[in-house]
């Protein structure tokens, strides 16, 4: 489904990886590791095509992602270090303006569903900024999780700032969309066992 | 209903809910030109004549200094929070999609400017016919102010003291919407028609509206680089 062929990716001056190569079939769990800085968060920007890489190509279905444009955009479920939630408006509304943005024709009641399941029950209806970090994350994340239909999840640190009935919810989710042939590519920096048809491991800086 | 056409409409509703939640936003740009106009009558006494004659020009240069004053927040905000990178990768075609805030940076800052100019025409004594070329030319050239600004607050997205760099790169281009809408009024009060000055506002806001969502998609994919 998703072809690296020989990435480099530069910051500036500084080449931060180069001839990057892999490929990863329907329901591949590929975790990204490596120090800050390594170049984590620049391959998944790459991968979305919000940036462009020095070199190399991605291809997705055996076409390259520049040219395929919307086709391949309507795929994608990306969730940067940003969360892409409004502060004035609640969870529930931001959601609601923010699935047919991309592409996710979920009902109302679907979204205050997938809300409730992150445990944001009790804060439906409160402007974001009076909701926490982690609150604030899971909201990002259900906007992520509605997008069942998006063959490949690009998580960026999804596990921080969660506790462990959010963390375990989150695995169950990233299992099920693996189960259903999705690929996910997350980068982390702790442990969560999650059991995948395939998965592969990349360390950056190394 | 098509997906393109409902991601439109979603962006639109966005941007409006937020002015209902945020009105400060909106009232400082429409106080603003209420008050820069309202000076002019003030200061230069009650000598008709000559308030008649330098009200068009007036009017438009405050309407241009106002739409200014709300460009800056067009896509900052969006940056800031991330919704930008979602409009980015959404699978609708971005030009399309920033034309959406263009439409809603206008409904909320162009529109009321517009609907307000005959009650502050007043001041300088316009007549009828004049005060309705006033208005039509501000609702022909608003919307060009709000296109060509959204390159301008695209281009400076991200940089420091985006707000003058702005008005440097956007004012001169706001040049001819001046003279034409400006013109427009003159040539009523003079008793000349409005019709030419009110066709070259049209054509310039027909050729914005073709180019300046496009060239705002382009910007805009360079700054969430």
């Amino acid at each position: 489904m998703l072809d690296v062929i020989g990435l480099e990716c530069a910051r500036g001056e500084r080449t931060l990886f180069r001839d990057l190569n892999f490929s990863l079939p329907a329901g591949t769990l590929f975790e990204l590791r490596g120090e800050n800085g390594s170049g984590k968060t620049t391959l998944l920007r790459a991968i979305c095509g919000l940036l462009s890489p020095v070199a190399g190509e991605i291809r997705w279905n055996d076409q390259n992602i520049k040219a395929l444009g919307d086709d391949y955009r309507a795929h994608l479920g990306y969730l940067g270090h940003l969360n892409g939630l409004k502060d004035e408006l609640s969870a529930l509304e931001n959601l609601a303006l923010a699935a047919p943005l991309a592409g996710i024709d979920a009902a109302p009641a679907a979204i205050e569903n997938m809300l409730r399941q992150f445990g944001l029950a009790r804060c439906l209806h409160l402007p974001c900024k009076a909701l926490s970090q982690g609150q604030k994350r899971r909201a990002a994340l259900a906007r992520i999780a509605l997008g069942t239909h998006h063959g490949l999840w690009l998580l960026d640190e999804p596990f921080a700032a969660l506790d462990t009935a959010a963390i375990a919810f989150l695995q169950s989710l990233i299992e099920r969309h693996l189960a259903n042939g999705g690929i996910v590519m997350l980068t982390t920096h702790q442990d969560v066992p999650i059991t995948a048809p395939h998965r592969q491991r990349l360390e950056l800086g190394a | 209903m098509n997906p393109t056409l409902t991601a439109l409409r979603y962006v639109i509703a966005r941007d409006l809910l937020l002015a209902m939640r945020r009105k400060a936003d909106v009232l400082t740009t429409l106080f603003f030109f209420v008050i820069a106009v309202s000076l002019f009558p003030l200061g230069i006494g009650p000598e008709t004549d000559l308030l008649r004659k330098i009200a068009p020009g007036i009017v438009w240069v405050a309407a241009l200094l106002a739409a200014m004053l709300s460009l800056g927040r067009m896509f900052a905000d969006d940056h800031r929070d991330g919704t930008l990178e979602q409009m980015v990768l959404a699978p609708q075609p971005l030009g399309l999609l920033v034309g959406g805030k263009i439409a809603a940076h206008w409904l909320l800052s162009g529109l009321p400017l517009v609907l307000i100019a005959p009650l502050l025409g007043l001041q300088f004594g316009l007549g009828r016919d004049t005060l309705l070329v006033l208005m039509g030319s501000l609702l022909l050239g608003t919307p060009v102010l709000s296109l060509i600004g959204a390159i301008g607050a695209a281009l400076t997205l991200g940089v420091r003291g985006g707000g003058v760099l702005v008005s440097l790169l956007v004012l001169p281009l706001f040049i001819p919407v001046l003279i034409f809408g400006a013109g427009a009024v003159e040539a009523v009060t003079s008793g000349l028609g409005a019709a030419a000055h009110l066709s070259l506002l049209g054509a310039i806001l027909l050729v914005a509206l073709f180019f300046a969502p496009w060239a705002t998609a382009l910007a805009l994919r360079i700054a969430v680089e």
